[in-house]
């Protein structure tokens, strides 16, 4: 088995998973609680990876951190480094297309949360900021982490955006489903049987364990 | 000094429904205020109002001389600002946390334990809210809203959610307990009786429009109007002619009947306004008594509610006297037999008929 290259798909799903709590979270809760009218096409757009093949959405980042993107250009300028076939370009492009995975459990999470108790919490006087982290987050913590656990496993096994946007160079951007497909190319069946054995199991534990989370058969907190 | 709430709100909802209520509640003299109206008035809309969760279009709001609301100036003061402690319908406990730290969310350390022993609700610290009984959630709330020490608690139809004999035995006990808080109180209720058992002022709100304020019994023996009238359940609000005025009495035609009041200085159309308490039935004949408002007619039908029993009279105008079961077990009272109504002229209150006299007291 390809150790290096799921050590490196463990690598990216936990630092994509990271980011898109930190980003992901705050757009769900917009998401759940903004009265905007121009909220659905925000939603459209955090949506746009669920529908759009890997190579479209591969491309246009590619497209956009490019030498020549401003986005690639300030890349280069601060760091000295490129984006394209890199790991942090991988990121990015991981970030982008795992997006709806966490905010639309995490969105549904919040909204399944009682307006009535926010509004208790606000008028015992307790400020928006600690009413989400007393309140609505303990409330929405299942939908949180089944938003996590998703995130980390669709990046696990991410194929066409990974090919577009970071090639195939060992250790840098080679991931475990890059490194199946190159065992098959190169006719060696027996460790393409490994490590998509691997693949199956682990994706199998983290379904079986977002819906046990969602039954509640390992309860955060009591249900009444 | 519990202070004044100033309230002028206009607001229109998406629903169509239109909301203009003028109120101003002195609570110096009267620590719990209801607010009673039939559902779909408004009364809860204007209660989130006053806690700042839903904003009005156009107005101002003030208690103790600190400006809430105010449309003209932008001031829009966010619920956590107001200070107004707020009790829903179904209490909104919070699911994960338990009783003792339901309580203590929002309290001063050491006033959460304080509360929770005060309400008797000691044995029940460790319990998650789901799994205790509907008064004792009930209590846990009020202990929750009074805890965060609020300047002014408002509590929407605080007993609807219980079963009849826990709201009774509750109704009292919610009275004793907003007095010994001493936080000034508004209640919305739609029920006649909790209003009478839980206020001492009352605002009457009917279609958006706070239409009567003023005290309990006061709102309640004088209607403002007919719209007053009906909505605080005056069984009998009859239309009325003003057909003679002399010694401080008026006389009034209502269809063939002739009955005496109190001149309360009303003219033009009225309504006369008789409390079913306050007709008295008798088997004896008109004739042999000198009491005045004295009607004869027959019984057209009886209806027992508990120890009370509804009686139906056709007086030439139609009558609903409220007489105790006993008497009309005594008086073997059957529809069809002859009676006479007797209505005491202090009973008989005079109101304006008209819907647009609603200034507010």
């Amino acid at each position: 088995m390809d150790y290096q290259a799921i050590w490196l798909s463990v690598r990216l799903a936990a630092s994509t998973t990271a980011i898109l709590l930190t980003v992901g979270v705050p757009l769900a809760y917009w998401i759940s609680f903004s009265r905007r009218r121009w909220k659905f096409l925000v939603e459209a757009v955090v949506a746009l990876p669920l529908v759009l093949p890997p190579t479209v959405l591969g491309f246009y980042v590619l497209l956009a951190i490019g030498p020549h993107s401003p986005v690639g250009a300030l890349y280069a300028k601060l760091t000295g480094g490129m984006l394209p076939f890199s790991f942090q370009g991988l990121l990015l492009a991981s970030v982008l297309y795992s997006l709806p995975f966490t905010v639309q459990p995490v969105a549904t999470a919040f909204a399944g949360v009682d307006r009535r108790l926010v509004e208790a919490s606000w008028c015992l006087g307790v400020s928006r900021a600690a009413t989400f982290r007393r309140v609505i987050a303990p409330l929405a913590a299942p939908g949180i982490a089944t938003g996590a656990i998703l995130s980390f496993a669709h990046t696990m096994g991410e194929f066409g955006v990974v090919l577009m946007v970071g090639g195939n160079i060992a250790g840098v951007t080679r991931t475990v489903s890059i490194s199946i497909y190159d065992q098959v190319q190169a006719l060696d069946y027996g460790a393409a049987t490994e490590t998509s054995l691997f693949l199956l199991a682990f994706s199998f534990a983290v379904l079986a364990a977002t819906y046990a989370l969602q039954r509640r058969v390992w309860a955060i907190w009591p249900a009444n | 000094m519990a202070g004044e709430l100033n309230c002028g709100c206009r607001a229109r909802l998406n629903s169509g429904f239109s909301l203009d209520a003028q109120l101003r509640i002195p609570f110096d003299q009267s620590p719990v205020t209801v607010l009673f109206g039939p559902s779909g008035a408004g009364k809860t809309t204007l209660l989130r109002m006053l806690a700042g969760l839903d904003r009005p279009d156009e107005g101002a709001i003030t208690f103790r001389g600190e400006r809430w609301f105010d449309a003209s100036r932008s001031i829009c003061l966010p619920p956590q600002k107001r200070r107004a402690g707020f009790l829903f319908q179904d209490y909104a406990l919070f699911p994960h946390l338990t009783v003792a730290r339901n309580i203590a969310f929002a309290a001063r350390p050491g006033k959460g334990r304080e509360y929770l022993k005060a309400f008797g609700l000691a044995e029940l610290a460790t319990r998650l809210p789901g799994s205790i009984s509907g008064g004792q959630q009930q209590r846990v709330a009020l202990a929750r809203a009074l805890a965060a020490e609020p300047a002014l608690l408002l509590l929407d139809e605080p007993l609807s959610a219980l079963d009849a004999a826990t709201r009774l035995r509750t109704r009292h006990q919610l009275r004793d307990m907003l007095l010994t808080a001493g936080v000034p109180s508004i209640i919305v209720t739609h029920d006649r009786m909790e209003a009478v058992a839980l206020g001492d002022w009352m605002a009457v709100m009917v279609g958006g429009c706070i239409l009567q304020a003023g005290p309990v019994q006061e709102v309640f023996r004088h209607p403002a109007n007919a719209q007053v009238a009906e909505c605080v359940g005056v069984e009998n609000v009859l239309p009325a002619r003003i057909a003679a005025r002399e010694n401080g009495l008026l006389t009034l035609e209502i269809g063939a009947a002739r009955l005496q009041s109190i001149d309360s200085g009303e003219a033009g159309p009225v309504v006369a306004c008789i409390r079913g308490e306050d007709v008295a039935i008798s088997r004896e004949p008109v004739a042999t008594s000198s009491a005045r408002n004295r009607l004869a007619g027959h019984v057209r039908s009886v209806i027992l509610e508990g120890p009370l029993a509804r009686v139906e009279l056709d007086c030439g105008i139609p009558l609903v006297a409220v007489v105790t079961a006993q008497s009309v077990a005594e008086m073997r009272l059957q529809p069809n037999d002859a009676v006479s109504a007797i209505v005491k002229t202090t009973s008989v209150h005079v109101a304006p008929w008209s819907e647009s006299d609603t200034a507010a007291k």
